[in-house]
């Protein structure tokens, strides 16, 4: 059984806070590049090139890439042969959000209650999903998730006979209806089976995988350029201002489900798209 | 690429002559309005108070920046969505507001009821929040401290780059721009 200090965990997970608010993923960066490249519309270069250059200011100066620094959502796999000592998992990263929105002059925007809403002052407490995996690692997967692509997310129950036509619909009409509300250019995951949460959490997690990774099954990789297509052909473009890259790359994930069911969620990720991983 | 240099207070002359699509250096103050501070402004008005800021001919900028750090005058201060302040919006056009800058969609309702008060939206990018501070030279505390960093602040602009979303004419960049580049069946 290998051990794991709790303050290690809270200083990892700190770190990680400030790093993906202050440093931009390297995939997003050149997702970024080719889209200045390729979008065709005036107005959605500029603001890739503009994303570039607030990239570049935050990183040299340690500033936050946008001013909503989210709430923090952390996916944590426990490897089964690890014991955290000295202290709770969920504490250690809980201070370590509290460290890093303290130290790094981070936003506190979580509320403590969503019907009381009174701001808790230390942007905790995050959302912690976790899983217990085989080995003794700890791989933290960290997102500072802004209200604005996520209040245009959404889940439902679709009709399992109807087949991916109803569910290329609903991607569609999601990202259609959300238009420059959720800050496009846009990471977009599709969370496919389960049940209705399970739909939801995998299409969060969806949005970690780098933009250009393709599913490794066939069948879905297709689906999701079927996808990419589709919401780029709506023309709103880069903060809505009109053009070809509205969406950077759209990510499926699948769980199998209830012979009756299909839930279907769509998970937006804005243009500030801020997530980093690290292993303990 | 022609950039219309525009300071505040916005006149009614000058919102004449801004068109959607205009790239705008916006220079001049500016307040800084967050959800909970609209909610205040509409409060008092509804109390009949006076408001603690004039805001006759003023842009104001829906933002909440982040926390200061040292050697800076301001964090990263970009936009938030302008629909959440539709249902306030109304309000202080009546008050004279000029100019809002925000990003996102607006109800139909809203956006005509600033083109009849002869309102501007301005666009300001998302996601480019550091950039955008380095265009905001001054900061003021002017009302409501008790708001913390939702409270009303005064920002000195120059050249806060802008796009004009909504003119007071019907043009209407978020809807024309998507109609432009969007691919339908026919196409």
């Amino acid at each position: 059984m290998r051990t794991v200090e709790a303050m290690l965990v809270a200083e990892v997970v700190a770190r990680l806070c400030e790093e993906a608010n202050f440093v931009l993923e390297e995939n997003i960066h050149s997702a970024f590049q080719r889209g200045f490249e390729e979008e065709i519309s005036p107005y959605g270069k500029e603001v890739f090139a503009q994303l570039l250059s607030n990239a570049a200011i935050a990183a040299e100066n340690r500033l936050p890439i946008c001013q909503d620094t989210g709430i923090v959502v952390v996916f944590i796999d426990l490897g089964q042969d690890v014991q955290v000592t000295g202290g709770s998992l969920y504490g250690a990263i809980t201070e370590g959000v509290r460290d890093a929105y303290q130290r790094g002059y981070l936003r506190k925007s979580v509320v403590n209650d969503p019907i009381e809403r009174t701001n808790t002052k230390d942007n905790t407490p995050p959302v912690i999903h976790c899983r217990i995996v085989d080995g003794d690692r700890i791989k933290i997967s960290l997102m500072p998730k802004s209200a604005g692509s996520e209040n245009m997310s959404t889940a439902k129950m679709v009709n399992p006979s109807k087949g991916w036509e109803v569910i290329k619909e609903f991607v569609v009409d999601t990202v259609e209806r959300a238009g420059p509300n959720p800050c496009p250019p846009l990471v977009v995951g599709v969370g496919i089976g389960g049940t209705l949460e399970k739909a939801a959490l995998i299409s969060k997690e969806a949005l970690f995988r780098p933009v250009g990774h393709r599913h490794p099954e066939e069948i879905k990789a297709h689906m999701e350029d079927e996808l990419l297509d589709a919401v780029n052909k709506l023309g709103i473009g880069p903060m809505g201002r009109g053009g070809r890259i509205t969406v950077l790359d759209v990510h499926i994930e699948t769980y199998p489900t209830h012979m009756a069911s299909m839930a279907v969620a769509v998970n937006l990720l804005c243009c500030a798209a801020r997530y980093k991983t690290a292993e303990i | 690429m022609v950039i219309k240099r525009v300071n505040t207070p916005l006149t009614d002359e000058v919102v004449q002559t801004l068109a959607a699509g205009d790239h705008v250096a916006l220079s001049g103050k500016i307040y800084t309005v967050s959800d909970a501070a609209h909610k205040k402004l509409v409060q008092y008005l509804g109390y009949g108070r006076k408001l603690p800021v004039d805001l006759s001919n003023q842009v104001i900028y829906y933002a909440v920046a982040t926390p200061t750090p040292p050697g800076r005058i301001l964090g990263s201060a970009g936009p938030t969505t302008a629909e959440r302040m539709d249902d306030y919006t109304p309000a202080l056009l009546g008050q004279g507001v000029k100019g809002v800058i925000a990003k996102g969609y607006r109800k139909a309702e809203v956006l005509q009821a600033m083109r009849h008060h002869r309102a501007v939206y301005f666009g300001a990018t998302c996601g480019i929040a550091t950039l955008l501070s380095m265009y905001i030279k001054k900061v003021r505390l002017a009302a409501y401290p008790q708001l913390g960093a939702e409270a009303i602040y005064e920002y000195t602009a120059v050249d806060l780059p802008l796009v004009v979303n909504n003119d007071i004419h019907g043009g209407d960049l978020q809807r024309e721009g998507r109609i432009a580049y969007a691919i339908t069946q026919g196409n």
